[in-house]
């Protein structure tokens, strides 16, 4: 049930003010107009990078909790905000142009049937798995136009690309393992409930991008104080290995996904010791809602943002060549 | 003087001390042993539990199925118990297996700190009508409440007992007395305590966890386990039997299980050797004690050395690919302290 929020005109404002003036004004959005849903550590994250996007506008941030930190983090940023879940959205669909889903797996099962019916693109962050997987680093081109994009897992951001690397380099390899560890003070109550599909929709992307279907995700969450950063390690099966290759590859991937995820850094380079390939990737944050430990929000919401931004450059694209 | 329900992981935590390689021939001939001991629980299974066969902790020589069926075939007048850590376990891949491999007992486990990890997975196996306990690892390394709200949140979820493992074997019979008192008052289910002999407390431990009212207690043939070894079965069950507790263990066939255990299960027995102290004093996960020696003679530093940067870094159990990067940023600062010089 939605509660009340008499009283609070910040929460009352729940209309998407920005798209409606840039509606009157005619011609084409020059933003994507995006929606939010869950205001949990990831919604709230990706509320401070969704702003900072020269091609996307929160139209609308929306919860069940009005005295969520997210929430009242959201208001006092004066981004429109309401707690009346999907609904807010559903009611009034024309004012989105995407919604992205940062609630719980089960939950974004539930949106989807509601978005779906009304024809609202979703970037899903939870590990529901409902639509195409996407990294944009290996396929965001492939991405644009999906009714429903996957973001995988914030392991499976970090660390499946360096995958595909070991596998396009070592052809022998057929079992990949991906360790990710993020502090727990960042991996909130709907991550650690829904472990299980996190697991389960990392080694998805672990077949889907690296062709192995023999692969095993390990996922830790460690209490140490000062929080440690998030880390991903990357094993694989190999007697034999041709590391200057693998790591040609490797500083490759690591420069694109800086593009999108500027903290994000090879702590460990390829080795080769008993019998396993092994890399590690350290993800700093931008420190944007969790101090700059909590690079497991901003590898999957960096992410989402850049998929989102590639819809939006398409719709530009296409705006500017039905106009010319 | 009261019942102690004694739960023996010898070809559980034993496993963490032959690279997982215990065979199912290993397995039959154990658990026949335990069982004709009468040892209430005999647990199976790879080191870290269901699911955990892995390049980060090692790779098992048979599946979990395997090892639990080998096992099940053997135990007649006891429980088959198993252990798992969501992160490493997932409900439909790995306790489905296992429910269907005969366990009857399940110990879901988290650090101590990330209990609402478990929830899921103690609920289910609950609701499938298993045994199940909570587990709380590396105890040390929370204080005496953190544990106790821990501890009843494993109660809210079902968990019937809930287990206090001293997983770096660090600690001291005082501050675990405390420890076990407070959870005893705060969860009212029963507690339980496993024990590590880094700093040769174990069996101290131990008594000291049941004179505070803990009421089941671990032990492995021989102390067979991770690092310097678990708390002896043979001896707890001993003393035990000295102070007065009941076990229901015979005490001859225990030791008998022993003597077995040390002439088909053990390499090496576990014991109280440099590395483990250290280990013990830095407070890391007993279970890295192998990976350790390899990875330190590999990078050509001292494996104490990477025990102390291990414990700075607070590594929990699971984090073995730190080892890794650990020996290798130390082997740097030599290289560069030699090129220095």
């Amino acid at each position: 049930m939605a509660t009340s929020v008499a009283g609070d005109p910040q929460l009352q404002h729940h209309q998407a003010g920005g798209a409606r003036r840039r509606r009157a004004s005619g011609g084409p959005p020059e933003r994507l107009r995006v929606a939010i849903l869950g205001t949990g550590n990831i919604g709230t994250d990706l509320l401070f990078k969704v702003r900072r996007s020269p091609l996307l506008e929160c139209a609308l941030f929306v919860g069940r909790n009005p005295d969520s930190v997210g929430m009242r983090t959201a208001a006092a940023l004066g981004v429109p905000v309401s707690d009346r879940r999907i609904d807010a959205i559903a009611e009034q669909p024309e004012q989105f142009d995407l919604v992205f889903d940062a609630t719980s797996a089960p939950d974004a099962a539930v949106h989807w049937e509601v978005l779906q019916a009304l024809g609202l693109p979703v970037i899903d962050l939870t590990p529901a798995k409902l639509g195409a997987l996407c990294i944009p680093a290996l396929n965001l081109a492939d991405c644009v136009g999906a009714p429903n994009l996957c973001m995988v897992t914030c392991g499976g951001q970090a660390a499946v690309p360096l995958a595909r690397c070991i596998v396009e380099t070592q052809p022998q390899v057929d079992y990949i393992e991906i360790v990710s560890t993020s502090a727990s003070r960042s991996v909130g109550p709907a991550t650690r409930i829904n472990i299980d599909e996190y697991l389960a929709t990392t080694e998805a992307a672990v077949t889907r991008f690296c062709g192995v279907e023999r692969c095993k995700t390990i996922l830790i969450v460690n209490p140490a104080e000062p929080p440690i950063k998030m880390q991903n390690t990357v094993f694989a099966k190999a007697e034999e290995v041709d590391l200057p290759a693998l790591r040609r590859a490797v500083d490759a991937m690591v420069a694109r996904i800086q593009r999108y995820v500027p903290g994000y850094r090879l702590v460990v380079p390829p080795l080769h010791e008993h019998g396993r390939i092994a890399m590690t990737v350290q993800i700093s944050g931008a420190g944007d809602y969790l101090p700059e430990y909590a690079g497991n929000l901003d590898i999957i919401t960096c992410a989402a943002v850049a998929a989102a931004e590639e819809t939006a450059r398409a719709r530009l694209r296409g705006a500017g060549a039905a106009a010319g | 003087m009261a019942q102690i329900l004694i739960s023996d992981p010898t070809l559980r935590d034993g496993n963490h001390a032959v690279a997982h390689q215990l065979t199912a021939e290993q397995i039959r001939r154990y658990a026949a042993a335990a069982n004709a001991a009468r040892v209430p629980i005999v647990e199976v299974g790879h080191g870290n539990g269901l699911g955990a066969s892995s390049l980060q902790v090692g790779e098992a020589r048979l599946g979990d199925a395997e090892m639990l069926a080998a096992a099940r075939e053997a135990l007649a007048d006891v429980k088959l118990g198993t252990f798992a850590l969501p992160g490493f376990a997932t409900m439909r891949r790995d306790l489905d297996a296992a429910i269907d491999a005969g366990a009857d007992v399940f110990r879901v486990g988290a650090h101590c700190t990330e209990a609402d990890l478990t929830q899921r997975h103690i609920t289910y196996l609950r609701e499938r009508g298993r045994e199940v306990y909570g587990v709380l690892m590396m105890c040390h390394m929370a204080a005496p409440e953190r544990l106790c709200e821990e501890a009843r949140k494993m109660a809210s979820y079902g968990a019937q007992g809930v287990i206090v493992m001293d997983s770096a074997g660090a600690f001291q019979p005082a501050e675990l007395r405390e420890r076990i008192a407070r959870l005893v008052d705060a969860t009212g289910i029963a507690v339980g305590f496993h024990g590590h002999d880094n700093l040769a407390l174990a069996v101290a431990n131990s008594v000291a966890a049941v004179e505070a009212g803990a009421t089941i207690v671990d032990g492995t043939a021989r102390g067979f386990g991770a690092g310097a070894g678990n708390t002896p079965l043979e001896v707890l069950v001993a003393v035990l039997g000295k102070l007065g507790y009941e076990t229901g263990i015979e005490l001859y066939k225990a030791l008998d299980a022993a003597e077995l255990a040390e002439a088909e299960l053990v390499q090496r027995l576990p014991r109280t050797d440099s590395v483990s102290i250290v280990s013990g004093l830095a407070g890391v996960f007993s279970g890295y004690k192998g990976p350790v020696a390899r990875i330190a003679r590999e990078f050509g530093v001292d494996p104490r050395d990477v025990f102390f940067a291990l414990g700075e870094r607070g590594v929990i159990a699971g984090q073995e690919d730190v080892i890794l990067e650990v020996a290798a940023t130390l082997a740097q600062r030599r290289e560069a302290a030699e090129v220095g010089a």
